[in-house]
């Protein structure tokens, strides 16, 4: 057995093995097929300071390797997940992660709070890439200057481990990982959905009814890897890598690349049980190839000595 | 106790009804746990790249004796015809059972309303309303003769009515066309239905007129099947639920916009 445990700022995990916001809901849907206190950590859906209804029906569309959704952060708010929700789970031995999202600053702040006096969440992950909102989430995300804003205004009141979740809707995602870094962030965790589009040719209609929703699955993989390397060049805090991964190997690519953790998302809807072999399968892949520790693997990729890295200037 | 499960099937029976719908009958490798009618499953399709989530079904009828389910489905598009080419002894990849279930009644009579493909999950239904002692009629509407599905199977339940929209077959037009509907006294006490959603709002609408309850089993788009992922939402009295876990079995009058 290798060793799995992995660190990010102060939150300790077992493994490296989490369950991405809004795919795994609170983590008791999955009970059935996953024995929860085994993941590394569970982010639960996007949380708000009030009760949110979500966008209309259809939500969702299938696309080539992937799907859009446009949710739009349904959930009862802050206050029942704090009362209604958080008693139930606590019964499991495993870090919960709140996933804050919000319109406003204050909104994120006020959401913030709450959690900050909740002793045993040691963690949130705030997310200023949802590209399902109309106002506040991905605009907090797609600007240097307010991501390091609401970065900041959080940071001034939350006092435990801040994940800031950073939207791929970018033109250079390394300078927003660098201002929320540069705002007190601890980690990074990314990527969320990218915005995308689905049309029925038949009907001459769009598929979701926002028009645009936000794409995730395998599709979206090899950008999410793309960015965490160049993340991975431009920050020392630690990089949480999410997007696409549908098994072990996607898994370990990621931590190659510089994540020190993984989200597992959309898989879970294709294989409830996936996460579970994701941790045996970094296992084997350790002891197969003699790491004694996960650690040693995040950032482990080997660069050809011929290689011309288009990244760096 | 899980009261969710993913396992392998094998497929023990795929029989073709015509061209275009097929019954798989599966094997479930460990026994089967309690199933409620209405619930659906859902299955990885493989060898299908372009499809991508799993798909929902209808469980049609459950054999405890043989450890078995019936699916029946209608060729859509890429998924379903793959499950098509299916053969005995193939494996097949479910999460079941899932969802809610019909309200069973206990010596009423009742109306099962099914649109095409929409009488798969009522067969089941029908049984379990039988055993329960209820006097059961079942209407069933479809393009034409050759598309009326399981008319035979049902006869043994029930009083079967047709309407063919070529009039190939029984009354000519929809379901919401046959006689049925015109007798007074209305002497059903409850309905069941499942089809197209314009024809399930239809005879929700007639429900109401005869001042009876009506329960319709949706099909809205999923992607997880198990209430995490939010994709399923019907609008309701209580606000934007989902189909997957508070349904698929709705009464008409909880959803927005289905009565008056
Ligand atoms: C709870 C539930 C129970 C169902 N029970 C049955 C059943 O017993 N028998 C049966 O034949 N079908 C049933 N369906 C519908 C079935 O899931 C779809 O027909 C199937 O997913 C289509 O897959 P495909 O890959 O063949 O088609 P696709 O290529 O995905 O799509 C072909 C067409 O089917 C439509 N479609 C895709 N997914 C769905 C969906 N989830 N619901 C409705 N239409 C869809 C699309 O709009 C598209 O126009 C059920 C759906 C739900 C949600
Ligand atoms: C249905 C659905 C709902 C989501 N809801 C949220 C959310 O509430 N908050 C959030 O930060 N990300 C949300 N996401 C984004 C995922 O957490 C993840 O970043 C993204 O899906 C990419 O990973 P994947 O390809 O593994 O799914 C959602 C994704 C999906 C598919
Ligand atoms: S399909 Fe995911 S919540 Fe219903």
């Amino acid at each position: 057995m290798a060793n799995l445990t992995t660190q990010i700022h102060r939150l300790k995990l077992q493994n490296p093995v989490m369950t991405a916001s809004g795919t795994f809901g609170y983590g008791e849907e999955f009970a059935d097929f996953v024995d929860l206190n085994r993941l590394g950590a569970i982010i639960v859906k996007g949380t708000t300071s009030t009760e949110r209804e979500g966008n209309p029906y259809p939500r969702m569309a299938e696309t080539a390797s992937g799907m859009l959704n446009s949710v739009g952060l349904q959930n009862k708010g802050i206050d029942y997940f704090i009362h209604d929700i958080w008693p139930r789970l606590k019964k499991y031995k495993i870090p919960f992660i709140v996933n804050v999202s919000g319109s406003t600053i204050e909104e994120y702040v006020e959401t913030a709070e709450k959690l900050n006096s909740i002793e045993e969440l040691p963690a949130i992950e705030l997310n200023i890439s949802c590209p399902n909102v109309k106002e506040g989430g991905m605009a907090f995300g797609t600007s240097c200057t307010a991501a390091a804003k609401v970065t900041k205004s959080v940071r001034d009141i939350y006092h435990k481990t801040l994940i800031v979740k950073l939207s791929p809707n970018v033109t250079d995602i390394t300078e927003i990982a660098r201002a929320v870094e540069g705002a007190g962030a601890d980690a990074v965790s990314l990527i969320n959905t990218l915005l995308g589009m689905a049309i029925d040719a038949n009907s001459r209609k769009p598929l979701l009814s926002t028009i645009t929703g936000g794409l995730s699955g395998p599709a979206i993989k090899p950008i999410a890897l793309r960015m965490v390397w160049q993340v991975f060049q431009a920050i020392k805090i630690p990089i949480i890598g999410i997007g696409g991964i549908m098994n072990a190997t996607d898994a370990i690519e990621f931590l190659l690349a510089g994540a020190s953790a993984i989200e597992v998302g959309t898989a879970n809807f294709i294989d409830p049980t996936i996460t579970s072999k994701i941790i045996d399968g970094i296992n084997d892949y350790c002891e197969r190839n003699h790491f004694t520790s996960v650690k040693d693997l995040v950032g482990a990729l080997i660069i050809p000595e011929q290689t011309v890295d288009m990244n760096i200037s | 106790m899980p009261n969710k499960f993913i396992h392998d099937f094998i497929v023990t029976k795929n029989i073709e009804l015509n061209v275009s719908h097929f019954i798989l009958e599966l094997l479930c490798p460990e026994p089967l746990p309690k199933i409620n009618p209405g619930q659906f499953v859902e299955i990885k399709v493989e060898h299908s790249p372009s499809t991508f989530l799993r798909r929902p079904f209808s469980i049609h009828e459950v054999n405890l004796q043989n450890n078995t389910i019936q699916l029946l489905i209608q060729k859509k598009g890429e998924g379903t015809r793959q499950l098509s080419y299916l053969k005995k002894g193939d494996r097949l990849n479910l999460i079941y059972p899932l969802g809610n279930s019909f309200q069973i009644v206990q010596h009423e009579k009742v109306l099962l309303v099914g649109g095409g493909c929409g009488v798969a999950p009522l067969l089941f239904l029908a049984r379990i309303l039988k055993e329960n002692g209820n006097e059961i009629k079942i209407l069933i509407g479809a393009k034409s003769k050759d598309n009326i599905l399981e008319k035979e199977i049902f006869e043994r339940l029930g009083k079967v009515f047709i309407t063919t929209e070529d009039g190939s077959e029984g009354t000519r037009g929809f379901v919401i066309h046959h006689g049925i509907w015109r007798q007074t006294p209305f002497m059903f006490s409850k309905i069941y239905t499942c089809g197209p959603e314009p024809m399930m709002k239809a005879v929700a609408r007639l429900a109401q007129i005869h001042r009876v309850a009506c329960e319709v089993s949706l099909e809205q788009t999923m992607a997880c099947g198990l209430g995490a992922c939010l994709c399923c939402v019907v609008n309701t009295k209580n606000g934007n639920v989902c189909t997957c876990t508070q349904g698929p079995v709705f009464l008409s009058e909880e959803l927005t916009g289905w009565t008056h």
